[in-house]
């Protein structure tokens, strides 16, 4: 069975900088997969090259179909939900019309209200705030949005930019439990970039640990979770 | 832009990656420079001098301008007021005081320095847009109040103050158009040296950084207030003098020679010749002299319409001015040459 | 006391131009995050386009709605055909291409109607309102039609999905690209919908001020000053802020000794400095709230 994201010899290039090095990944359906390494490792690029932000060489297929070469937008509407790293939220606008802009590829408004219900049940702060110009938002609640926004998709893969970076330690748990069950009820896969390398591990099926633009392993959690080396250089015992 | 930007400020600095790449041709291009520019008017006839002292003293303005807006990222659309303002001191000074032309030039700085720096101040609290609308409304006013009853004694209203151009010092054997000339061309020097210092030296990072991040330099310790007033001066100035250096040259100055439409030209100049580049200011005042002129050679009656298709043209070939292309250039040479 | 109200309902007439212009102005400033300094001129040959439909015998309702059309079309080429190329270039070059195209339509209007003053019919009648003295009907119909605009935009963008839609472009457009929303026709819609607004401010301005190819630039002038000083994130502020400029400008000419024309654009420009220093995002502008 093929993987629902695969990514075969990926070059990418802000610019004229080489940035990622012929990468191989794959994300399989129904799957989590997180990739892993230092700051500047190509990461945050890789999610942007699926989203097609960049300019690449390589073959990146989401159900089949190929990506590079499209637009942001028709990439989007294949099924693909970005969540990046800074959140990009639509600070001038409300909480409610930043979870509609979210929907605009969608049709059906009776789908897209009980969509919006159900995003408020996985995050009642927002429903309590749905009024308010998301720029006063806390971080924890804009990245809950951010989330929510993607959500409004109804996405197959949902590509999630560092999501824990600068929440709370009970904030990045509550927001795990809701990508657990995501995953597990709704089917949706996930290709997760974190620093924080232990809360991936924890959750993740596939790992994919990169340096400088390169692979340098992959493997299932489990068992990179328990190798010397990764325990070192990213676990920290 | 502000990648862009960084990045020929990045090359300034660093000496110009063209520099490099020429390295052996470029004392001898100085020198060819040189006496072409020693030797031009000699050969030329005395109207194309002028032109070319025009274009001269358009870029010293440009280059005031770009001390603002290309180095400081205050976006100024009102700098015809201070070249006005310069060249009526000039004018005023000469006419009413028996000035000789060259102390003009600097109490013509003088004015627009402390001008500049005041109006500079409440201009603090304005940003890009606003600032603009600001800085033209500025550029709106200067010609109305030159106009103006109460000032006339010394304006001359509506006809303006007719001046006489100065003859070559020494005896020398130059006419007064050739004098002017040279006399232009050794100011611009001396001013274009003290602007590359300006911008290598520490207060020139400092302008730069403010552009920048105005929050990261003041939080680095860089009284962001007082540099940004200080710009606003030191561009003042720069444009002042050049509009003494008009005055003189165009022996006449009147409040309509200097309304709105010449802040445009000087800002069209700045961005033709490159945001942030000195030497691109020259390419702008030779832009900002003779393309009107093309523009009404090829239609009379379309000369506006036309100057707008150059004007299209040319930034969607160079983008980011004429120094962009440069460094595009220079970027492939050293390329072909690996 | 009657002088002072008959001033003031001008000047909210000639203010409803403004504000006309204001939003166009506003609302292209929303969808690339700068002035589109042509404006004045894209108006001014849209008149012109409906001038010349009436020489040919068009009624004047008939050539209005051509005239919209066409203007929107006009302004949707525009951009995809002339900003669209420069779209990665410097902000400061985009300007300069604005600046171009205002000396290319001025141009191009002298050079095929020539700069000769011509007479725009008003659809309101120039009859005083009810009879009184107080405001003509084509002065009143002109607030009527800026009112209108308004309330159309306001519904437009508050309340339709495709309103949202442009909104979330211009606030942040890699966002909305990934919320698959397609901006580059966003801000075309956007330039389009500047561009019939204009033609409107256009065509209502010219009975009063007569047409020619450069009737717009001080109204162009007084459109930004009222943008600006609305603050320009807010349409309902450009609104107020073209009222507001209305208003003052025919008061301080009205009532201000020594002030001729162009004393007048002055001292207006200076007193909405004079509200930017107090209120540096203009009056109603937001101040966005961003983390350093």
């Amino acid at each position: 069975m093929s993987a629902l994201l695969e990514i075969r010899e990926l070059c990418a290039f802000y610019g004229r900088t080489q940035v990622l090095f012929g990468l191989d990944l794959d994300v399989a359906e129904g799957g989590v997969t997180t990739l892993l390494g230092a700051n500047g490792a190509g990461k945050t690029t890789t999610l942007r090259a699926v989203s097609g932000m960049l300019r690449t060489t390589g073959d990146i297929r989401f159900a089949g179909q190929r990506i590079p070469g499209r637009a942001i937008e028709d990439i989007v509407r294949l099924g693909i939900a970005h969540v990046p790293e800074g959140r990009g939220t639509f600070v001038r606008q409300t909480v409610e019309e930043n979870l509609q802009i979210g929907a605009m590829t969608r049709s059906g408004s009776a789908a897209i209200a009980a969509d919006m219900e159900r995003v408020y049940g996985y995050f009642p702060r927002l429903k309590e705030r749905r009024h308010q110009q998301a720029g006063t938002l806390s971080g924890g609640e804009q990245q809950m949005l951010a989330v929510g926004r993607a959500l409004m998709l109804r996405p197959k893969l949902m590509l999630l930019d560092e999501p824990s970076f600068g929440l709370a330690p009970l904030v990045v748990r509550e927001l795990f439990e809701i990508f657990r069950m995501l995953n597990r009820d709704e089917k949706v896969s996930m290709l997760l970039v974190e620093q924080n390398a232990s809360l991936a591990l924890d959750f993740a099926d596939d790992v994919y640990l990169i340096e400088t633009g390169r692979l340098v392993m992959t493997g299932p959690a489990h068992e990179l979770r328990r190798d010397e080396a990764v325990r070192r250089s990213y676990l920290g015992y | 832009m502000k990648e862009d930007l960084a990045l020929t400020q990045e090359l300034a600095a660093r000496r110009l990656p063209l520099a490099n790449v020429l390295a052996g041709w470029r004392p001898a291009a100085i020198a060819a420079g040189l006496v072409l520019i020693v030797l031009l008017p000699f050969v030329a006839k005395n109207f194309f001098i002028f032109q070319l002292t025009m274009a001269l003293i358009y870029a010293i303005a440009i280059l005031g301008l770009n001390l603002l807006t290309g180095f400081n990222g205050q976006f100024s659309l009102g700098h015809s007021a201070f070249y006005a303002i310069g060249a009526y001191t000039a004018a005023i000074l000469m006419d009413q005081a028996d000035v000789p032309y060259y102390w003009t030039l600097p109490a013509a700085g003088l004015v627009c320095l402390v001008s500049g720096f005041l109006f500079g101040l409440p201009a603090l609290r304005l940003e890009g847009i606003y600032l603009a609308l600001a800085t033209f409304a500025l550029a709106v006013a200067i010609p109305q109040l030159l106009k103006s009853t109460p000032l006339e004694p010394w304006t001359g209203g509506v006809q303006g103050v007719v001046i006489i151009k100065p003859d070559a010092p020494f005896g020398l054997p130059l006419n007064s158009d050739q004098w002017l000339y040279f006399f232009t061309v050794a100011v611009a020097i001396v001013l274009y040296v003290c602007a590359l210092n300006l911008v290598r030296s520490r207060t020139g990072r400092a302008i730069i950084a403010i552009r920048e991040n105005p929050i990261a330099a003041s939080a680095m310790g860089v009284n962001v207030s007082l540099y940004k007033s200080l710009t606003f001066g030191v561009s003042a100035l720069y444009t002042g003098i050049a509009g003494a250096l008009g005055a003189i040259a165009v022996q006449f100055v009147a409040p309509d020679s200097f309304t709105f439409f010449l802040s445009i030209a000087l800002f069209v100049g700045l961005i033709v010749g490159g945001v942030g580049s000195i030497p691109g200011t020259l390419v702008g005042g030779l832009f900002v002299l003779f393309v009107p002129n093309i523009a009404e050679e090829v239609s009379k009656g379309l000369a506006g319409a036309v100057y707008g298709v150059i004007l299209i043209l040319v930034i969607y070939v160079m983008p980011s001015g004429a120094a962009g292309l440069a460094r595009l250039l220079a970027g492939q040479f050293a390329r072909l040459r690996r | 006391m009657e002088l002072l109200l008959h001033q003031v309902l001008a000047g909210l007439a000639t203010g409803g131009i403004y504000a006309c212009l204001a939003l166009a102005l506003v609302m292209i400033y929303q969808a690339i995050d700068h002035l589109n300094f042509a404006q004045g001129e894209m108006a001014m040959f849209s008149t012109f386009i409906a001038w010349q439909l009436m020489e040919l015998g068009t009624p004047y309702w008939v050539a209005f709605v051509v005239t919209l059309v066409i203007s929107f079309v006009a302004g949707v080429l525009i951009d995809r055909v002339l900003f669209r190329p420069i779209h990665d270039a410097p902000i400061l070059s985009h300007i300069v291409v604005f600046i171009a195209l205002f000396g290319i339509l001025n141009s191009l209007a002298g050079f095929i109607w020539d700069f000769n003053v011509k007479n725009f019919p008003t659809p309101f009648g120039s009859r005083p309102l009810f009879g009184s003295g107080l405001i003509s009907s084509h002065d009143a119909g002109m607030i009527g039609v800026t009112i209108l605009l308004l309330v159309f935009l306001y519904v437009f963008f508050r309340h339709t999905r495709i309103g949202l839609a442009m909104r979330a472009a211009a606030a942040n457009p890699q966002s909305a690209r990934l919320a698959g929303i397609r901006v580059g026709w966003m801000i075309a819609l956007g330039w389009g919908m500047a561009a019939a607004i204009g033609a409107v401010a256009g065509m209502l301005i010219a009975p009063v001020v007569f047409l020619e190819p450069n009737m717009m630039t001080s109204v162009l002038l007084y459109g930004f000053a009222a943008a600006v000083v609305g603050g320009l994130t807010s349409p309902g502020g450009a609104v107020i802020g073209g009222f507001a400029v209305g208003i003052i400008e025919n008061l301080a000419g009205t009532f201000i000794p020594y002030v001729g024309r162009e004393l007048k654009l002055t001292i207006a420009l200076f007193l909405i400095v004079a509200v930017l220093l107090v209120k540096p995002a203009g009056l109603f502008g937001r101040r966005v709230v961003s983390r350093v």
